[in-house]
């Protein structure tokens, strides 16, 4: 199942490698990535795959946002089918 | 492939624009609990709600979760109670608004509707006794909404029942006077009510309906402020096809969360309502986007037709992104659910006479309306009264949710808290309509109504 992680925050050394340890830790595979900084402001867009993830998707989704509190960023995953579904017929 | 600007877009949209999913509604039949004792009644309604809407809460919640999209409320829809108990040898029925209000809490909804009659065209003995005993249940329970539809196109107006139903608002905020007549913000008085509405106060799980069925409400009126914001100086073409664009996206989703919600918890999809429903937050507001079409304050001259433009273009742009429409479907007016209204209100630009005006063109009634304390019985009828007419000769539903909040006088506000916000106290005309209220009887059905 092909997902969305949206990273958005201030930006530091590191953000990338850190989000990227914990997909690997849960089996998750990058299909893409793309990122930019807007005047200081970190924004990633990642496409993963999570049909090898045993964590729960709930659980998954609450990893990273805490994850993502606990270091200043927004972080959140998201099924792609939203994106489909609205900008997509 | 999705691109980045369409995901952030999105993402924008959820985060700063107060785009949601406002209610994922259950509706369950509980024809099927008809019992003459009415503890056993009242005990088959409980364990069919807690049955089928067990896992409502956990499956909306799971689905918010994995599409990351906010799903405010959770509620329940169930067959007008005055349909399901009529053969209980009870005259108090709100033994029966408890047992809904107890299951409505045990599977952790917010709301949950249907304590309500059909009665357009008279009362049976049951409706009766349902439309009386709203006031207590009301004000002992704390969930349940209550709707009693009074007039249709085809019906014409029953003014016995508005008469009685003047008192049943009066009665219901003297019993919840102490939270400012909050009992009368969960009730509703319809002409021409829809069988699948999800929104509350007026949701009830029509006669035709199937065994259980999931309705979704969008919302998003932030979502179409902000949109407008970039149709600056362009005319009302750009304006309406703009509405239309966002209206679309805002439905995409909401069909999308009822599918996936139908489909896990094994009950077939209704509808999605496709309405703009705005709720206190700034940035929330319907007004906000009246006055983004260019008025200076909503309910100045323009606002029915901005009003009407908005309405429409809502529904053209929606219908084409659902496989089924339904519910009340259009933009919601509710005066303490809406910062842009209630500015409006105090600042005495929106009046109760053009409130009136703006239900012919938008998809609801007089709604989230508080008046002074001291209004009569009679007077709230006539309210009814004109807005059922509005209904009934238009073909479209509308509805009074009025609070003649107690000891309150012009100038005063009634906070009611959450969704439902607070209300500045409207004035009304102080000439009486006792003698109009008191010939009882029935306004025949229009000419257009004979379309067989």
């Amino acid at each position: 199942m092909k997902s969305i992680i949206t990273v958005l925050g201030k930006d530091r050394v590191g953000i990338i490698a850190d989000i990227c340890t914990i997909l690997a830790k849960n089996n998750i595979n990058i299909l893409d990535i793309s990122q930019t900084i807007l005047q200081e402001f970190f924004t990633m867009i990642m496409v993963v795959d999570t049909s090898k993830c045993e964590m729960d998707f709930v659980e998954l989704s609450k990893l990273l946002t805490s994850h993502g509190e606990d270091i200043g960023l927004s972080i959140r995953i998201q099924r792609e089918d939203i994106f489909n579904a609205m900008h997509r017929i | 492939m999705i691109n980045t600007s369409e995901i952030l877009h999105t993402i924008e949209m959820i985060d700063r624009q107060h785009l949601d999913i406002r209610t994922v509604t259950m509706g369950i039949s509980i024809r099927d609990c008809a019992d003459p004792d009415p503890e056993v009644c009242a005990k088959n309604i409980y364990d069919k709600i807690v049955k089928y809407a067990g896992n409502l809460v956990e499956t909306a919640n799971i689905v918010e979760r994995e599409l990351g999209i906010p799903i405010v409320n959770k509620r329940i829809s169930v067959t007008p109670i005055a349909i399901a108990c009529e053969a209980c040898k009870t005259d108090d029925y709100t033994i029966f608004a408890k047992a809904l209000d107890a299951a409505a809490k045990k599977v952790g909804v917010d709301f949950i509707g249907g304590f309500s009659a059909l009665v357009q065209k008279g009362m049976t003995k049951g409706d009766e006794k349902l439309i009386n005993s709203i006031p207590k249940a009301l004000a002992e329970t704390d969930l349940v909404c209550s709707s009693v539809n009074v007039g249709s196109t085809k019906a014409g107006i029953n003014m016995d029942t508005v008469r009685l139903m003047g008192q049943i608002v009066k009665k219901t905020a003297a019993l919840t006077a102490d939270s400012g007549g909050l009992g009368c913000a969960k009730l509703v008085v319809f002409a021409n009510a829809v069988e699948d509405n999800p929104f509350m106060a007026g949701a009830f799980h029509g006669v035709g309906e199937p065994e259980c069925v999931i309705n979704v409400g969008v919302s998003g009126p932030g979502v179409v402020h902000e949109a407008l914001k970039g149709c600056r100086g362009q005319s009302l073409d750009v304006v309406a096809e703009t509405i239309k664009k966002t209206a679309f996206h805002i439905t995409r989703m909401g069909q999308l969360v009822a599918q996936e919600t139908s489909s896990r918890l094994g009950v077939p999809f209704g509808i999605v309502d496709l309405s703009l429903a705005p709720t206190p937050a700034i940035g929330d507001s319907v007004a906000d986007i009246l006055e983004e079409i260019g008025l200076e304050t909503v309910g100045t001259h323009g606002t029915t037709a901005a009003l009407a433009m908005l309405n429409d273009a809502v529904k053209k742009g929606g219908v084409m992104a659902s496989s089924r429409v339904g519910g009340l479907s259009g933009a919601f007016i509710p005066v303490s659910e809406d910062a842009g209204m209630i500015s409006a209100a105090k600042k005495g630009v929106l009046t109760i006479d053009k409130l009136e005006a703006m239900t012919c063109v938008c998809s609801v009634g007089l709604d989230m309306i508080a008046v002074p304390g001291d209004t009569t019985a009679e007077t709230i009828s006539a309210i009814i009264a004109d807005e059922a007419a509005i209904g009934m000769v238009n073909s479209k539903t509308t509805a009074v949710r009025i609070i003649p909040a107690p000891g309150k006088v012009v100038g005063d506000e009634v906070e009611f808290g959450g969704l439902l916000g607070s209300a500045p106290i409207m004035p009304v005309h102080n000439q009486a309509s006792d003698v109009f209220i008191h010939r009882g009887g029935h306004i025949p059905a229009p000419i257009h109504s004979l379309k067989n």
